[in-house]
C-alpha cells in the first residue's frame, strides 16, 4: 500500500494508523489522517496522507507546510495559495481578517495601514501589548511570520486615498476594505469599482455594540462588491467596537475572500 | 425605477445629486451604481435618474 507518511511517499506494510506509530514514532505523537487528528485507531488505505508528530515541538519547515496543506483539502490548499489579498487597514477588522488567510494559507497578502498600535485598539484588534507603538504593518507581519510562515507578506505604510488605492491594490484579486471610518470606505470602493473591474471588494460595514451576532450578515452589493455587517450599528458614543461583533465580521470577510479565491461568488 | 431592490415611483426624471439628499444619504458615505455602472461621484450633479432605472446604493457606517 503507498500513503503519504509526513510529507513523503511510503509504501507502507502495516495496515492501521496505531500499527505505523507504534512501529516507527512515539506512543504519545499526534496521528492525522488527510487533515483530521484522530483519536482512535483507523484501517489505512492508498494514498492516505499521514503526519504523525511530536506533541507540542516544531516540526521540520517542509513538514510544517505540508501539514498545514493537509489540514485544508487539496483544493482549497492550492487555490488560496495562489490567491492575492490586499487588506486596507489593519485595526479591529483588518488584523483579524489577516491572521484567519495567514491560518488558511494565502499565499500573497498586501497589508496597508498609516497608523501604529495604541492601547485603546487592544480591545478588539489583533496586537499586543509589546507592539505598542510599532507601525501596525510591522506588528501584524511579524505576527503572521509566526503563525504561517509560507505566505508572502507585503506590507505598505502609508494612507490610502484616492490616487494611490489602484496602484496599491490593482493587482490584488480581493481586497478587504477594513478602515473605520465611513467616508474612508466610500473611497476605497468607488475608486476600486470605477477603476479596477477585475478587483473584487469585500467590505465591512456595522459592527459596533452589542446587538445579536446573527444580525451580521454577507451581502453581494454590486457584482464586485460584497459587504459584510449589519449595516446599521454605527461606532459612536455609547455604541462603540467590541471584540465579539467585530471579529464575527472579519469572520464574515475573511470567509468571502476563502470563497472567492476557490471559485465561489455566491454569499 | 427600483432602489436597492424596492420600487420606487417618480413622477418626473430626478437629478441624482438632488435624489441622493430626498433619500436622506450622505454623498461621502456611499457607492451608486446604475444599470449596472459605477457613477463617480463628480457626476452626481450631472446624472439623471428616469423611470426602469436600477439603482443601487451603497451606504457605509463607521467602526473597523
Amino acid at each position: 500500500m503507498d500513503i503519504r507518511l509526513n510529507g513523503k511517499r511510503y509504501e507502507c506494510a502495516y495496515s492501521s494508523a496505531y500499527d505505523i506509530r507504534k512501529n516507527l514514532f512515539s506512543e504519545e505523537d499526534i496521528i492525522i489522517i488527510n487533515g483530521f487528528q484522530i483519536s482512535d485507531d483507523c484501517t489505512l488505505k492508498d494514498n492516505d496522507e499521514v503526519f504523525v508528530i511530536s506533541r507540542g515541538v516544531m516540526p521540520a519547515r517542509e513538514q510544517l507546510e505540508k501539514m498545514m496543506a493537509a489540514r485544508h483539502t487539496p483544493s482549497v490548499h492550492n487555490a488560496v495559495k495562489k490567491g492575492f489579498v490586499g487588506i486596507a487597514g489593519l485595526g479591529g477588522l483588518g488584523s483579524n481578517i489577516a491572521v484567519s488567510l495567514a491560518r488558511t494559507g494565502v499565499g500573497r497578502m498586501l497589508l496597508a495601514d498609516f497608523d501604529i498600535v495604541e492601547p485603546s485598539n487592544l480591545n478588539r484588534q489583533s496586537y499586543y501589548i509589546s507592539h505598542l507603538g510599532m507601525y501596525k504593518t510591522d506588528a501584524l507581519k511579524n505576527q503572521l511570520q509566526q503563525i504561517n510562515p509560507f505566505i508572502k507578506i507585503e506590507t505598505c505604510n502609508i494612507r490610502v486615498t484616492d490616487s494611490n488605492a489602484c496602484e496599491l491594490f490593482g493587482k490584488c484579486d480581493v481586497v478587504c476594505e477594513a478602515f473605520d471610518s465611513p467616508q474612508a470606505k466610500a473611497m476605497l470602493v468607488n475608486v476600486l469599482l470605477q477603476n479596477c473591474p477585475e478587483v473584487k471588494i469585500v467590505s465591512g460595514s456595522g459592527m459596533a455594540g452589542l446587538s445579536s451576532s446573527n444580525l451580521i450578515r454577507t451581502t453581494r452589493k454590486v457584482k464586485n462588491l460584497y459587504v459584510c455587517g449589519d449595516q446599521q450599528s454605527e461606532a459612536k458614543q455609547g455604541n462603540g467596537l467590541m471584540a465579539p461583533r467585530v471579529q464575527i465580521c472579519a469572520g464574515h470577510q475573511s470567509n468571502m475572500v476563502l470563497r472567492l479565491l476557490t471559485g465561489t461568488e455566491d454569499v | 425605477m427600483r432602489l436597492n431592490g424596492t420600487d420606487k415611483k417618480i413622477i418626473s426624471p430626478v437629478n441624482l445629486k438632488i435624489f441622493i439628499e430626498e433619500e436622506k444619504y450622505d454623498a461621502l458615505k456611499i457607492a451608486v451604481e446604475i444599470n449596472g455602472s459605477i457613477i463617480p461621484r463628480s457626476e452626481y450633479a450631472s446624472v439623471m435618474i428616469s423611470d426602469n432605472d436600477v439603482v443601487e446604493i451603497v451606504s457605509f457606517v463607521g467602526g473597523g
